[in-house]
């Protein structure tokens, strides 16, 4: 009983994870119409960034200040956002596709430093130790608080976005994508509000890293891979539907307990099966992509934008 | 002088013309679809396992099997289009990208349930190379760089001299101007899918046989053929297969020991190269060296 209680709020810890990563995403996709396929490069930065803040001093990798968590995650967010600044003002500038192909890039170039910068994250061995918060009240409690932690930032987050999808700069965001022109014609700077939307949304996901480090105790190049990191999370958008934070959270949760129950299910499975499992997984996700692009585009429950005046 | 062209300038050709040969196919499909196509690099990847088929059953040379690697990514194109992209011609290009996107998901999974993740080789075994007054040319290199000749010429004929070529110039320029003047879109698009697919597989066969194959192998060069499509003028073919060219020659030449025997920048980085050049690029000329598309 105590471990059916553990496993599933492990399982709804991670899908609280994603379902802040899903809110980022929606404030570049949903609300802006930023194509980020880098989500990796922009969690494992505010991984790495908590992970080093917080985890006790190493010679094997820099940092290791051991500062509390509620220090470090704020700080987390930042490097997200950092990360983004430079990328966002150069490739804002242009065609959407072009944000598209260099977020791809960032990517790639966080994997292969993390990889390769030893004195910085410790290389192919990373991070370890990396303190959960309420650890120290043992198990379940715990796992339970952390669940707890990890719900009220999301449900913050939440609010946030609910907010900011209903104000004037919203509006804006909504006007820029919808149509350029018209925006500009009253007045709005499009490249500064797309810049905004996607360094806000770098932040969330860097918020959403330094949860991850903290759940898994662990960072290194081996701990995110684009696949659970970037593409889930698209698929868990646009499932729910984008544009609108609460299809965001929920296709986090619904499409999360899916993968989550095809994992147990794979598990189950002879060694040679269980590997072969993951590759049909692999299949299914880019098939339900298409299917839900080509039969219902706007998501489980799509934007609302009238209803939430 | 002679390390410079052994070890640099031939290898930075060889894979500026795999580049080159993905990035042309990219860059035609972004001229008639205006979409970028992020399942291009698995065609690489599908065209390179396709020909280990046959290399491996008939004991042939991979190079006598890339006709066989065409002749299945074609097909694996057209079904893609007609499936996925096809319906979603009227949406946003951001719809069309991410369905590509999918498509490049379902045709990894495929290729790593067949074969597995453990990188594969055609096991031509050691050749000599070839050489001349000190230069060293390895031969699969040699016939890497004349296959991609070739392709560029046959690309040159088609576009230049047929029918179907120049319809398929008329839509990159103006897609309504081709409709209303009788220009047959389906047939154009088939036929882009066509060429595209031709070069992404041969690119593929020749990216296996100068290195290994993974079904991560098309993905791992995607960057650098956007990057040298973006480099080209998107949507220029010509462009796009310099771009390419200067991306692999830039990417061999990073590691080359300038300063007292220490490379210029660390070989773990090389793949980084095309990211940089791109990033330049956006900054300094991001219509590309020939004026792209919009």
């Amino acid at each position: 009983m105590e471990q059916a209680a553990l496993y599933f709020a492990t399982m709804l810890t991670l899908a609280g994870i994603y379902a802040a990563l899903a809110l980022g995403l929606n404030l570049q996709w949903g609300l802006t119409g930023l194509m980020n396929f880098g989500g990796l490069g922009f969690v494992a930065m505010g991984a790495y960034t908590a992970a080093l803040l917080t985890a006790p001093a190493s010679p094997m990798h820099l940092g290791g200040f051991g500062w509390p968590w509620w220090v470090a995650w704020p700080l987390a967010a930042l490097a997200g956002a950092a990360l983004a600044l430079p990328i966002g003002a150069i490739a804002l500038r242009l065609r959407a596709d072009y944000l598209a192909i260099a977020t791809i890039g960032i990517a790639e170039i966080v994997r292969l430093a993390v990889r390769n910068e030893d004195w910085l994250t410790g290389g192919p061995l990373g991070v370890p130790g990396i303190p959960r918060p309420f650890e120290a009240l043992g198990l379940p409690w715990g796992q339970f608080a952390y669940l707890a932690l990890v719900a009220a930032v999301v449900a913050g987050l939440f609010a946030l976005a609910q907010a900011t999808a209903r104000s004037p700069f919203g509006r804006a965001l909504r006007a820029v994508r919808d149509d350029e022109e018209a925006a500009k014609a009253v007045g709005k700077n499009p490249a500064r509000l797309r810049l905004q939307a996607f360094v806000l949304g770098a932040a969330c996901m860097g918020l959403g890293g330094a949860m991850l480090a903290a759940f898994f105790k662990f960072m290194g190049p081996d701990a995110l891979d684009p696949v659970t990191t970037t593409f889930l999370v698209w698929v868990m958008l646009i499932a729910g539907g984008s544009g609108n934070n609460a299809g965001a959270v929920i296709g986090a949760i619904a499409v999360w307990a899916v993968w989550a129950a095809t994992d147990w299910l794979a598990g189950q499975l002879p060694g040679e099966l269980a590997t072969r499992a993951a590759y049909v997984r692999l299949f299914l996700i880019g098939l339900a992509l298409q299917v839900i692009l080509l039969t219902r585009p706007q998501g489980l429950i799509g934007e609302r934008i009238g209803a939430q005046r | 002088m002679e390390s410079l062209v052994n070890f640099y300038l031939i290898p930075g050709l060889v894979l500026g013309a795999i580049y080159a040969m993905s990035a042309t196919g990219l860059s035609l499909i972004y001229g008639v679809m205006r979409f970028a196509h992020f399942a291009h690099g698995e065609l690489l990847s599908f065209g390179a396992y396709a020909a280990l088929i046959v290399v491996r059953g008939l004991g042939i040379s991979p190079l006598a099997a890339i006709p066989v690697a065409i002749g299945a990514t074609i097909p694996l194109a057209w079904a893609a289009d007609r499936a996925f992209y096809a319906r979603l011609r009227r949406s946003l290009p951001a719809v069309l990208l991410i369905s590509s996107f999918a498509t490049a998901l379902m045709i990894r999974a495929v290729l790593y349930l067949a074969f597995g993740p453990t990188p594969m080789s055609y096991g031509v075994g050691i050749v000599p190379p070839l050489a001349w007054a000190g230069f060293r040319i390895q031969q699969r290199h040699a016939w890497i760089i004349l296959g991609a000749a070739t392709a560029a010429l046959l690309l040159h004929l088609l576009l230049s001299r047929s029918r179907a070529g120049r319809a398929m110039r008329a839509m990159a320029d103006d897609p309504d101007l081709a409709r209303i003047t009788g220009v047959n879109v389906d047939a154009v698009i088939r036929l882009t899918w066509a060429v595209a697919a031709a070069l992404a597989a041969t690119a593929g066969v020749f990216l296996g046989i100068d290195t290994e194959l993974q079904p991560i192998m098309g993905f791992n060069v995607l960057l650098a053929s956007f990057a040298a499509a973006i480099l080209g003028g998107i949507g220029r073919p010509w462009g796009s297969a310099l771009g390419g060219l200067i991306l692999g020659l830039a990417e061999e030449l990073s590691s080359y020991p300038l300063l007292d025997g220490a490379p210029l920048l660390s070989p773990a980085y090389k793949t980084g190269v095309a990211f940089a050049v791109l990033v330049l690029m956006l900054i300094v000329r991001p219509q590309g060296l020939f004026r792209g598309m919009g």
